[in-house]
């Protein structure tokens, strides 16, 4: 018998958005309020094992065709690439910088290296989780 | 690099090449190669006689380990340069004899010339080393090769029997070796031995004396093969024979009573060591005599006739150091015992060399060694017989041969033993005569079987593989050589004494000499009638009786149980020692995790409660706690009851889903105590692990899934509650011990103003602490990298082995 996920699906595709930019509003403000790059990582993670159960993982890879144990790579790679950058600036590995810019839209805003460094966070955190959850999955 | 340390090392060097030459000159025996090494180093020691033979002794440095006191130091004197001499002159008339015992089409002589050079080149160091750490590191070396020789031909069993024995007692003996060199660096801090012979006097007063000396003294005593060491010896026969007249006759075992000859100025004040070193010599003295009687194999009788005369040896360096005690050289009375030490030294290399390269002969020419198949001889090996002869007779103690000289100075060294008034001997020394009399008749007989049951009797052609005949000459050269040494010492024995015997004496009691004096040696034939001439008679006739009958008394040695044998107990030892071992770990190493986390928990207990108690540490101090809430109340009612429920839950599916709510409420106690970071990812990743739980439970084989409750165990109980009662004091004791406040407040401070943040939670992952971080996602990365692996893997090997069936 054949299933009809209709509602699921369709409630699946309004909620991804909700989740994905809760996700997205968590990694931003994780410097100045509860977030970061670990809890938004899980959550845009859990937005894709939305998606996962809604469709199938043929579906998925096919909307996403990401390869997530690059994804940990390419995290990882930002996360040290931060650190090695104080380097070139005579400064010890891992220190970071900051400056406040007025932006035209946002008006006075911080920019900071930690962010680079927290998005590594980020895209590792996906990564791992979609590796396991799709490995596990796919396993017979 | 002095030209004395290019002689030492020059054995090593040429066996760097010996694998060389043998492959690139396959015409030519590689023994021929090796040959003019000994022979020059022979002549070029020879040199260093008008040096020593005035007390003069040459010293050379090359600096190895400066900063700890090692240094490649050699020294010639009177004694290295006698041992020098042995080994590189027995050394050159071995190697000429195994070039022709040894056949180049069906032995690997690359490998055996190789082991044999480094044994030279060991023996070598060993004797002419003066820092001890040397000496230890070259007579490992001595070991190492000789367990190499000894298993030449190792497709044998009893050949690796033998290497693997005599590896076992000797390198026991060098490691307590080792032992007693650290112990006299302890009293003196230096290496070197002639430093240490100076400081003499502070050694034996120093607390660590004894037991330095008898761990030096298990050293000599295992490589020389002294009772009950004795017993690697006669299974180190298995080696071929040049090695066994090299190695177990004239040089190595010969090692031992080196070391103790070397030692003895440091030593020899104590009256433990002249009992140990004296006693020891008897009793191995009377052991292998009387067991050679019983041997059939003429090497075995060669065996324990070297473990005897080794033994004689020792007695008399031992009776010869309490001639220190009494004082000055004018009082020699009690020195012949170390004249007759060295003189037998000399003797016994000769004959015991020529003996074993005779017993090599008939090998070689009959197919067998067994002394019961042998017999008559005498007919078809002329002079192999007359080398025997020699030998044996010598061996004996018969006159004209120098055997004869050595047995009498080592009567009158006994009888002297018997006379000393030091150290209690006037009481017990009256059985070392008396045991070295006994011991000498059953040398006297040993010999006359040798010789007479192999070269005499009934020839027995049909227990003969081959038919006898006598040896190439190249393989008579050495010991006809050795022979007619015997003879030379024999009848001119002074020729040694002023050049050789004096020198090494020199060395041995260096404190008895003035400036520039030397012991006046003078070795005679003829002392009169004395009581050792009517012992060497004694010993003669009793020795001719016991031969003639000895079919009716030879029945003792079958009524020794074999059960008391030292062999027995060694193989015994050895099969106990694996066997309890192995029960031992198979005791406790079951197999089961269970067993180990006991291990570690009750280790853990053990550790943590004994230190709590014996510091005094527990202490509880509720001043700095903070109120209790309603809230916190009963979110620890939800934690412990459904944490307890857990144990309990008859299905895992409850167990999971319990542990879930373990972790939700975790979260929320996030919430209390205001941590909304720790609070979020806990409830993110307390969701995603329960649902792994699921998917692990969901692949249960179905047999086991529904298993019944968990079994209760008192042993898993008692350890759990200790775990958790420990914990909980630890903590309760470390929250009342606050010795210094934390440095939250430098965080709170500069959270904004350095780092420019406010989420200080964040700050510290990504900023103050991002280190921590980066390693932290580095470890996830390598779970998924597992996970991926694990699983992957798996299936790739499983189409594998489809693909095979």
């Amino acid at each position: 018998m054949k299933t009809n996920d209709i509602i699921l699906q369709t409630v699946t595709k309004f909620t991804l958005f909700v989740i994905i930019l809760f996700s997205i509003h968590l990694f931003f403000a994780g410097h100045y309020y509860p977030g970061g790059g670990f809890v938004g990582g899980l959550m845009t993670s859990g937005a894709i094992v939305l998606l996962l159960l809604a469709f199938d993982i043929k579906t998925v890879k096919s909307i996403l065709p990401i390869d997530y144990i690059k994804m940990v790579a390419v995290g990882l790679l930002f996360a040290i690439g931060t650190g090695a950058g104080a380097l070139f600036f005579d400064m010890p590995f891992l220190t970071h910088a900051y400056t406040y810019v007025d932006l035209p839209l946002l008006g006075k805003t911080s920019l900071h290296t930690a962010v680079l460094f927290d998005t590594g966070v980020f895209l590792v955190v996906i990564g791992v989780t979609m590796t396991i959850i799709q490995t596990i999955g796919e396993s017979e | 690099m002095s030209s004395l340390h290019l002689a030492v090392l020059s054995p090593l060097l040429l066996a760097i090449l010996i694998p060389f030459l043998h492959k690139y000159f396959k015409n030519i025996h590689t023994g021929w190669f090796l040959l003019p090494l000994p022979a020059v180093l022979f002549a070029y020691f020879l040199q260093f006689i008008g040096t020593t033979s005035h007390g003069g002794i040459v010293m050379e440095t090359v600096a190895w380990i400066s900063s700890l006191g090692i240094d490649f130091t050699l020294k010639v004197d009177g004694l290295g340069l006698l041992f020098a001499l042995l080994i590189t002159g027995i050394g050159a008339l071995v190697v000429l004899y195994s070039i022709y015992y040894l056949n180049p089409d069906k032995e690997k002589l690359n490998t055996f010339y190789v082991y044999l050079l480094l044994f030279m080149g060991a023996m070598l160091g060993v004797v002419l080393s003066d820092n001890l750490i040397v000496l230890y590191t070259f007579w490992e070396l001595t070991s190492f090769s000789s367990f190499l020789l000894i298993g030449y031909w190792n497709h044998r069993e009893r050949s690796r029997y033998g290497a693997q024995k005599s590896m076992l007692i000797t390198v026991f003996g060098g490691l307590s070796m080792l032992g007693g060199i650290l112990m006299l660096y302890i009293i003196t801090g230096t290496f070197s031995i002639t430093e240490t012979i100076q400081m003499s006097n502070e050694v034996v007063n120093h607390p660590l004396f004894t037991a330095t000396l008898i761990l030096f003294l298990l050293g000599a005593f295992t490589k020389s093969a002294q009772f009950p060491f004795h017993i690697w010896l006669p299974d180190a026969m298995e080696a071929p024979t040049p090695v066994s007249a090299y190695l177990h006759s004239a040089t190595m075992v010969k090692a031992g009573i080196y070391l103790v000859a070397r030692m003895t100025p440091v030593f020899a004040h104590s009256g433990t060591w002249v009992w140990l070193v004296a006693g020891v010599g008897v009793i191995t003295l009377f052991w292998g005599s009387f067991s050679a009687v019983k041997q059939t194999d003429l090497k075995a009788i060669l065996a324990f006739s070297t473990v005897s005369q080794l033994g004689m040896i020792m007695s008399l360096l031992g009776a010869g150091a309490a001639a220190l005690h009494y004082g000055t050289i004018e009082d020699g009375y009690y020195i012949v015992a170390v004249t007759a030490a060295v003189f037998h030294l000399i003797n016994h290399a000769t004959f015991k060399g020529s003996l074993f390269m005779v017993t090599g002969i008939i090998d070689h020419e009959t197919g067998t060694r067994d002394i019961r198949k042998l017999g008559g001889l005498m007919n078809f090996m002329p002079i192999t017989f007359t080398l025997a002869i020699i030998g044996t007779f010598s061996m004996a103690g018969i006159p004209p041969f120098n055997g004869f000289l050595s047995k009498e100075m080592f009567f009158t060294g006994m009888l002297r033993v018997a006379e000393m008034d030091i150290f209690n001997m006037d009481t017990w020394g009256i059985l070392f005569p008396i045991i070295a009399w006994t011991a000498s008749v059953f040398t006297f007989l040993y010999s006359m079987m040798y010789v007479f049951k192999t070269f005499m009797g009934k020839y027995q052609p049909e227990k003969l593989e081959k038919k006898p005949h006598e040896a190439p000459i190249g393989m008579l050269i050495s010991p006809v050589i050795l022979a007619s040494l015997v003879i030379i010492f024999g009848i001119f024995p002074n020729v040694l004494s002023h050049n050789i015997i004096s020198p090494a004496m020199g060395s041995i009691l260096p404190s008895l000499l003035g400036n520039g004096e030397g012991f006046d040696v003078h070795i005679s034939h003829w002392h009169g009638p004395t009581a050792e001439l009517f012992m060497t008679i004694g010993v003669i006739t009793f020795g001719i009786l016991l031969y003639k009958f000895m079919p009716k008394w030879a029945g003792i040695y079958s009524k020794l149980p074999s059960r008391m044998s030292f062999n027995r107990f060694y193989d015994r030892g050895l099969e106990l020692l694996e066997l309890t071992s192995k029960n031992i770990t198979k005791s406790y190493m079951t197999g089961f995790i269970r067993t180990y986390l006991v291990y570690i928990f009750s280790f853990f207990i053990l550790a943590l409660a004994s230190t709590l108690f014996f510091k005094n540490a527990f202490k509880l101090d509720l001043s700095d706690v903070a109120p209790i809430r309603f809230f916190e109340v009963v979110l620890v009612l939800i934690m412990a009851v459904s944490a307890i429920t857990i144990l309990f839950a008859k299905s895992r599916l409850t167990s999971i889903i319990l542990l879930g709510a373990v972790g939700y409420t975790v979260a929320l106690f996030f919430v209390l105590f205001r941590a909304p970071d720790l609070a979020l990812t806990q409830l993110v990743i307390e969701t995603v692990s329960v649902a792994l739980f699921l998917l692990a439970f969901y692949h249960l084989p179905q047999i086991r899934r529904n298993e019944e409750r968990i079994r209760f165990r008192a042993t898993n109980a008692l350890i759990s509650i200790g775990v958790g009662a420990i914990v909980t004091m630890i903590a309760l004791s470390a929250h009342s011990n606050k010795t210094f406040s934390s440095i939250s407040e430098y965080y709170v401070e500069n959270t904004y103003k350095k780092a420019g943040g406010e989420n200080m939670v964040n700050v510290i992952l990504v900023d103050f602490r991002g280190f921590d971080t980066m390693f932290e996602i580095a470890v996830l990365g390598i779970a998924a990298l597992g996970i991926f692996a694990m699983i992957k893997l798996r299936l790739t090997r499983g189409r594998e082995l489809d693909e095979n069936k």
